[in-house]
């Protein structure tokens, strides 16, 4: 889904940004008072949400903003939005920006949608004549229908939701900052505004999202960069930052295996490797693919078991076999490095990047060591059809 | 294929625009016009929100905007009724009537914007916390507001000096402008600036509603000023107390308002130099609109991480 076309002039521009929080223990003028000066500075605690973090987005580009609770995420996306002051460091934009931080923020429960439409275009920096000139589109896209003269304390959650949405999104702005807020409403006015992102996407404008869903990110970003702890991790390709936010989350490295323990055969490394047996990384809808599997046996044995299985970067197992379900015993295998190979004769996955994880075992199942994510592989796939399959799809008509 | 124009008329414009800048010291520079112009590129907002602040006060009530007739009024009444006749504040002073509800109008217009503008960040902060808008815009939302109820009230004072014939000649109703004016001066000032303190310490609105209340015994509403002054004297105190009581803008502004609407009073109901006092008055207010903004701008940096 990345929109072609070169990227456009720079609209946001983090310089060294910072960002410490002061946590008080005390909240009245009181203890405010009793803990004053040197005290006061034991009252108080430190906490670096964001940690010298410089970006540059250029606009048309979609930017996905990625990383565990607390990584400072939300936080650095309301320094961007001027929501917060950044404690050291300058940030720079231009263009108008439309903060989606919160539907419906600044609705009143005790006007009428109408009004509240007014109100909340007005906020989000539309002029009165301008929402005039939108508010049927905005009252259409909504699907409120009659309600929109009901006081919004009588609207149902989703009606407020979707009221809220509309006004967001008919106000024309450069840049667009969304945080966790798609998540709304029923499942066609969730189509509905990915559509709307979509478009928003072709007309240039450029969009901030923060998000926890990988699979939100994948299908909308054109660039991930992922927080830890406050500080920037990762920069760059949204697959690749799937995977970096998932070795984050898992708080190790790729290709990192976990310390073993007395396991009698362990795996050292995957390859994949293509039909011509060179290796690999980029596999087209049917290729032949061959993991080949490096392992270290720890003593001579008479018989062993190996597996493996391919994921998406979300976790989603696409395919996996072993050898037993393939009914077959590995022959004896002596002390040392040896390796062995499946071969897929044709791998019909569709876009986007896969990890390859593999175990082997005395007996399958006992005493398995498992390499999780030992490889990773992207497919390229140029027909149009969406879905984790890739297929050959021709229409005839009678 | 008019997305792609339109991509490239985003792109031309966005290429030619300024950046804004966000530093720690929490001022937008970039901005052209700077805060002022930003403000006033948001009057419709401003607009908005005050008629939000008064559509939703009243809303569900069966008598609505009469409400914000109908209290000043009883006040009025308690105070004329006790101070006036029960006290006996009331001799000495032609038209006490209007002389006191002149005043309470005044006053009521002082009292509503610190006290609403004070409160106006906590009150507003599911939209602080979430949207960048300038936050001046709040407490200046609240003194419209009171503004508008300001207003109403004058127009009852109107009707009742009328109908009194205590009206002064229309010449001296001009002072309404300038008292109004030093009134709203110190409103904002002393509004940008507990709005902001508010947030990080909740104590500032009950000192508040304390503060509002010395006002109001400390101007001469319900009293005259020459009664205060004869009892400074009998209480031995030094002149400045006096000074000090004289010059503070709330009393000052009454003064003018006595003038504007209050035809009975004579020289000796006011303090020399009035208009000098009310200039001098007026520009250390500037001064202090100037100071209190610029402390807004040094908190509102950490607004939304601590409402």
């Amino acid at each position: 889904m990345v929109v072609s076309g070169k990227p456009g002039p720079d609209v946001v521009r983090v310089e060294n940004v910072e960002k410490v929080f002061q946590i008080r223990k005390d909240n009245s003028l009181k203890d405010r008072l009793f803990h004053f000066g040197k005290l006061g500075r034991e009252h108080r605690s430190h906490y670096r949400a964001v940690d010298d973090v410089s970006i540059t987005i250029q606009a048309g580009t979609t930017v996905g903003l990625l990383g565990p609770n607390g990584s400072g995420k939300s936080t650095l996306l309301k320094i961007i939005g001027g929501i917060i002051a950044p404690t050291s460091g300058e940030i720079l934009t231009r263009g108008r920006m439309a903060a989606l931080l919160e539907l419906g923020a600044g609705f009143h429960p005790d006007l009428s949608g109408r009004e509240n439409v007014y109100l909340n275009a007005s906020i989000l920096g539309l002029s009165r004549e301008e929402t005039s000139n939108r508010f049927d589109a905005i009252h259409e896209f909504s699907g409120i229908g009659e309600f929109i003269d009901t006081q919004v304390k009588f609207y149902s959650s989703g009606m407020f939701v979707r009221l809220a949405f509309a006004v967001a999104i008919h106000t024309d702005p450069d840049i667009l900052l969304v945080d966790e807020v798609l998540a709304v409403g029923d499942e066609a006015f969730q189509r509905k505004c990915m559509e709307r992102i979509a478009q928003f996407r072709a007309e240039g404008r450029t969009i901030i999202l923060v998000s926890h869903s990988a699979a939100q990110v994948q299908e909308l970003c054109d660039r991930a960069i992922v927080l830890k702890d406050g500080q920037l991790v990762f920069d760059g390709d949204t697959n690749d930052g799937i995977a970096a936010l998932r070795d984050v989350l898992e708080g190790r490295r790729v290709g990192e295996a976990p310390g073993a323990v007395d396991l009698p055969i362990e795996i050292t490394s995957i390859e994949l490797l293509d039909g011509n047996d060179r290796p690999t990384k980029r596999v087209r809808p049917g290729d032949r693919l061959k993991v080949r599997i490096h392992v270290d046996a720890h003593t001579d044995m008479e018989e062993w078991a190996a597996g493996f299985s391919i994921d998406t970067p979300m976790g989603q197992m696409m395919l996996a076999s072993n050898t037993e379900r393939l009914g077959i015993t590995l022959p004896a295998i002596s002390q040392g490095a040896s390796h062995m190979d499946f071969e897929i004769d044709s791998l019909n996955l569709a876009n986007g990047q896969y990890f390859v994880n593999a175990n082997v075992s005395k007996v399958i199942d006992i005493d398995s060591h498992i390499l999780w994510q030992g490889a990773n592989f992207t497919v390229r796939d140029k027909s149009p059809n969406l879905g984790p399959l890739s297929a050959q799809v021709t229409v005839s008509a009678s | 294929m008019v997305e792609l124009v339109e991509k490239k008329e985003r792109y031309a414009a966005l290429a030619n625009s300024p950046f804004m800048r966000t530093g720690p010291s929490g001022f937008r520079e970039g901005a052209r016009g700077g805060k002022v112009r930003e403000i006033f590129e948001r009057r419709d907002l401003l607009r908005l929100l005050v008629r939000r602040d008064l559509q939703s006060r009243y809303r569900d009530s069966v008598l609505g905007f009469l409400w914000t007739l109908i209290r000043p009024i009883i006040v009025f009444v308690m105070y004329y009724v006790v101070l006036g006749k029960f006290l006996r504040a009331a001799e000495g002073v032609p038209d006490f009537a209007v002389y006191l509800f002149s005043g309470l109008t005044l006053y009521g217009f002082f009292s509503e914007m610190v006290v609403g503008s004070t409160g106006s960040i906590l009150a507003n902060s599911g939209l602080v916390k979430k949207i960048y808008l300038p936050r001046e815009i709040f407490p200046l939302a609240s003194i419209g507001g009171a503004g508008f109820m300001f207003l109403m009230q004058c127009l009852v004072l109107v009707v009742a000096a009328v109908a009194l014939g205590a009206l002064p000649a229309p010449v001296e109703m001009l002072w309404f402008f300038p008292s109004v004016g030093l009134i709203l001066i110190y409103g904002v000032a002393i509004g940008l600036l507990l709005s902001a303190v508010n947030v990080y310490l909740r104590d500032v609105q009950y000192l508040t509603e304390l503060l509002v209340m010395l006002t109001m015994w400390g101007s001469p509403i319900v009293y005259t000023w020459t009664m205060a002054s004869s009892a400074f004297k009998t209480m031995h105190l030094p002149a400045w107390v006096i000074d000090v009581y004289v010059n503070n803008p709330v009393t000052l502004g009454v003064f003018g308002f006595h003038h504007a609407f209050w035809g009975g009073g004579t020289a000796a109901d006011y303090p020399s130099d009035l208009s000098l006092r009310m200039l001098i008055a007026a520009v250390v207010g500037l001064a202090l609109v100037f100071l209190a903004h610029r402390v807004f701008t040094r908190l509102q940096g950490n607004f939304a991480q601590e409402l």
